[in-house]
């Protein structure tokens, strides 16, 4: 047995082989891997995992039973506060949030609580159990905007309470980020995503795709015209940004958005799919997010050379530290403390290269984080013939530009309160990258379940 | 599921349908596009809003295959159905904003080109329904590809029908008629072009030459419509726009012709081979990188 200092070590593909496939890297644990995972936790007493997950699951409480092989209780336990637990066990920063506080990572590994979360939920799914069924109906509409994990929280958690809900969608495919942006070999569609989104369905949630709304319908006339009594605005964060640089409109230049779109959500990477998606020979990914290295990475599974060009360094790539690991082992060449200044096309417009500039740290700025200097003279080209902008994103305007009365503030994020959701509408509520900005997946979801509990108490007193 | 009530084979290579979507039928106006999937492989496939009938909860496309998901798109039959249809996207066309006893003092002229004349089709009816006529311009190849002439003839002020080679109307490209009537003594405050780039390019150097502000129709390459991905930018002045939120339609003297055209051809040896699997067999597809062929 390994010593108690480390994390049971995960399973994972192959670095060489995987960078050539859409299939999941890790593997997660089976059922002995997991229950001795679970045996290095001390079940503490003031459990400080738990402060640090942002719906602050009872960590110790599920891990006990996982210990014990009581898999369907842990899933119990997890179920009273996380409504995605087979997504964020995959995708949560744990780092930073519980795993980042655990006690045992004080001296050596902290325990791999995704990962057993993970294993919990994956489990659960296999062994056919469903979440709790709903109460009888009450007869109220909600409507809730986006089925993102913000829209799929709330609307979950409505429906448990008994209310009509109905998920407003603009795109084809329920899921938002999940199914549009992060990719296939993070987080797979079939087993994971589509399994969440039966899930809240099979509460009798509806889920009404191709709908725009701000253009196929507003919320005013939903709660005018169409009988709804509050909304959800989960809308998320999906407005891409540029770097207004020279040449940046050139053929070859995508959005990280547009990219991923096109191969998660569209499929371009399936022959039997009609997408097309520009492949590359060398892609150069400009930014250091999460984003920008699922962007790297799918890029590498379509033949690529990737390139990383970021500003800072690499303690400061927003990423989490487990994708940047990732990334690294398929072969991505990080290029960092670089900043591109120019894109150079050739006479079809086609991206041929990239005029960069090398950088230094100098003081630390408003975020605490040292502020990127040029340095002088040290301009430099880079041949490139794909050039991804991964530079975030912002709320998209659409819904806030249609609603009257619906305020935002100067990021064009929907103003709600962290507790119940309550923005400035009456009956409309809101959570998620659209009231944070582009965060994470957890937060979105804890965002989702405090509009349930907002709607919950404004139509409770109605 | 949205099913085509009605499908034809207007012209040629043209094709027209009618499709169930009362959520759009009830909110559009002219000016706006939708975008249709034919099914679960398809592409996400913008399209202009041809016709719209609010009580019967009807859209009309007009469509003229040019990449695999259109080729399949043209296979579809009356009865059968799109698996999506999003919409209205875009802003509307910015006259219906306007005050109407100064738009109806405004001299207007409309330029369709080929299938363009489908978008055209709306706005002028628009304008026709609230007392206003305006002049037409209707520009085919050849006889056979001029479409919805019957209909265009019933909603316009003046149609003017020309043909490239002069088997139908009168003769040449829709700039040579733009010119004449001007020179005929006609007067415009402003002109819409819809039509092939090439062609809304064009006919931008011959209003400009003759001072007539000209509204074009832009359609780059699409994938959600919603503003989420880019693809859509165009350079429009000194400013990067996206098509599918802030037009289809802008100042057709502002924008980059080269850099447009450039860029809406820039999935083009990718998706011909798509369409080359499509109609010769899996021998090719997209994205394989290997045949030299990537611009
Ligand atoms: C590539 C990528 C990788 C990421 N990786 C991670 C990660 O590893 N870990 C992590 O925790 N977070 C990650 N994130 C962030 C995380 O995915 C988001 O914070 C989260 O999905 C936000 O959830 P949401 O429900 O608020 O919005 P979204 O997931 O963005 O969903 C919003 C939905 O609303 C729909 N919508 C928008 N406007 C309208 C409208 N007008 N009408 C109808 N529907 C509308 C959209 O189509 C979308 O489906 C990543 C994000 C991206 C883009
Ligand atoms: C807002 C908007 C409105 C539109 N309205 C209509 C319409 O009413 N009727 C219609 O027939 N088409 C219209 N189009 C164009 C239509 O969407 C494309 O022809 C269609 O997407 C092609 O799909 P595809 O999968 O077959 O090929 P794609 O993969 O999209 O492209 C195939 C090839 O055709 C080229 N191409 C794309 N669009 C055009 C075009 N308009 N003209 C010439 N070449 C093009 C591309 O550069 C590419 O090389 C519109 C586009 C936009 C953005
Ligand atoms: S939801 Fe995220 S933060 Fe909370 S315990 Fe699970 S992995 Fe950790
Ligand atoms: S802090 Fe670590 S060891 Fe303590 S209860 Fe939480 S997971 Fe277990
Ligand atoms: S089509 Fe994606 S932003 Fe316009």
């Amino acid at each position: 047995m390994a010593d108690k200092l480390t994390k049971v070590p995960v399973r994972e593909q192959d670095p060489q082989v995987r960078a050539t496939n859409f299939e999941e890297v890790c593997l997660g644990y089976n059922k002995e891997e997991a229950m001795e995972e679970a045996s290095r936790c001390i079940n503490c007493k003031n459990a400080k995992c738990i402060s640090g997950c942002p719906v602050s699951i009872d960590i110790p409480g599920f891990i006990k039973e996982v210990k014990e092989g009581n898999f369907a209780e842990a899933y119990k336990v997890i179920g009273k506060s996380s409504s995605l637990p087979a997504v964020c066990g995959r995708v949560c920063p744990q780092e930073s949030q519980c795993e980042g506080v655990c006690i045992r990572g004080v001296k050596g590994e902290p325990v791999s609580i995704g990962k057993l979360e993970r294993f919990v939920a994956d489990w659960a799914k296999e062994n056919g159990v469903k979440p709790e069924p709903p109460m009888p109906s009450n007869g109220h509409k909600v409507a809730v905007i986006g089925s993102g994990p913000a829209g799929l929280t709330c609307a979950g958690d409505l429906a448990k309470l008994g209310y009509d809900v109905t998920i407003f969608e603009a795109l084809h495919q329920p899921g938002g980020v999940l199914v549009y942006g992060i990719p296939e070999f993070r987080l797979p569609k079939d087993k994971v995503v589509a399994v969440e989104v039966e899930n809240v369905k099979s509460l009798g949630v509806k889920i009404e795709t191709d709908v725009v709304i701000g253009k196929s319908t507003t919320i005013d006339e939903l709660l005018q015209n169409e009988g709804f009594e509050a909304v959800f605005i989960g809308s998320g964060a999906g407005l891409p940004m540029f770097m207004g640089i020279p040449g940046e409109i050139s053929s070859g230049v995508f959005s990280a958005n547009e990219y991923l779109t096109r191969s998660n959500l569209m499929k371009a990477f399936r022959d039997d799919y009609d997408t097309p998606i520009k492949t590359g020979k060398k892609v150069a990914v400009i930014g250091g997010g999460n984003v920008a290295m699922d962007a790297a990475r799918t890029a590498k599974r379509l033949g690529a050379e990737v390139h990383i060009v970021y500003r800072r360094s690499e303690a400061e790539l927003p990423a989490r530290v487990e994708e940047v690991h990732h990334a690294k082992e398929e072969g991505i060449i990080m290029d960092l403390l670089t900043n591109p200044l120019e894109i150079f096309a050739d006479e079809d417009g086609w991206v041929k290269g990239m005029k960069c500039i090398r950088m230094e740290l100098g003081e630390p700025d408003a975020s605490g984080r040292r502020r990127p200097v040029e340095i002088p003279g040290s301009e430099f080209e880079m041949e490139v013939d794909t050039v991804i902008m991964s530079l975030g994103t912002s709320p998209n305007p659409l819904i806030s530009s249609t609603t009257i009365g619906l305020d935002v503030n100067k990021r064009k994020c929907i103003i709600a309160d962290e507790e119940y959701g309550q923005t400035s509408k009456e009956g409309v509520f809101a959570g998620g990258d659209a009231v944070t900005g582009a965060a994470t997946v957890i937060l979105a979801m804890g965002a989702g379940k405090a509009g349930a509990k907002g709607i919950h108490e404004f139509l409770s007193k109605k | 599921m949205y099913k085509i009530l009605h499908a034809e084979n207007l012209a040629g290579n043209i094709f027209l349908m009618q499709v169930e979507a009362p959520r759009i039928a009830k909110h559009c106006e002219p000016g706006q596009f939708l975008i249709v999937r034919i099914d679960e492989v398809g592409e996400r496939i913008p399209l202009t809003i041809c016709d719209y009938d609010k009580e019967a909860g009807t859209i009309t496309i007009v469509f003229q295959p040019v990449g695999a998901s259109t080729e399949r798109m043209s296979h579809l039959k009356t009865g059968d159905s799109f698996i999506d249809v999003v919409g209205p996207l875009g802003q509307p066309s910015e006259f219906i904003h306007e005050d109407m006893e100064e738009l109806k003092k405004k001299k207007m002229l409309f330029v369709a080109g080929g299938v363009g004349t489908a978008p055209v089709y709306p706005q002028v009816k628009w304008l026709h329904e609230h007392g206003v006529d305006v002049d037409v311009i209707v520009g085919a190849k050849t006889k056979d590809l001029v479409i919805l002439e019957k209909e265009m003839e019933a909603v316009a002020g003046n149609l003017y029908v020309t043909t490239d080679d002069g088997s139908y109307g009168r003769h040449g490209m829709v700039t040579k008629v733009i010119e004449d009537l001007t020179a005929e003594g006609k007067q415009y405050d402003v002109c819409v072009a819809i039509g092939p780039m090439i062609m809304m390019k064009f006919c931008c150097l011959t209003t400009k030459k003759l001072n007539i502000p000209t509204i074009v129709s832009m359609n780059p390459i699409m994938v959600d419509g919603t503003g989420m991905c880019g693809a859509c930018r165009v350079v429009v002045g000194d400013e990067i726009k996206f098509a599918c939120v802030d037009g289809p339609e802008f100042d057709g003297h502002l924008i980059d012709w080269a850099q447009a055209m450039k860029r809406q051809a820039m999935y083009k040896t990718e998706e011909g081979r798509a369409l080359l699997k499509l109609r010769e067999g899996d021998t090719h597809h997209g994205g394989c990188g290997h045949c030299g062929g990537d611009k």
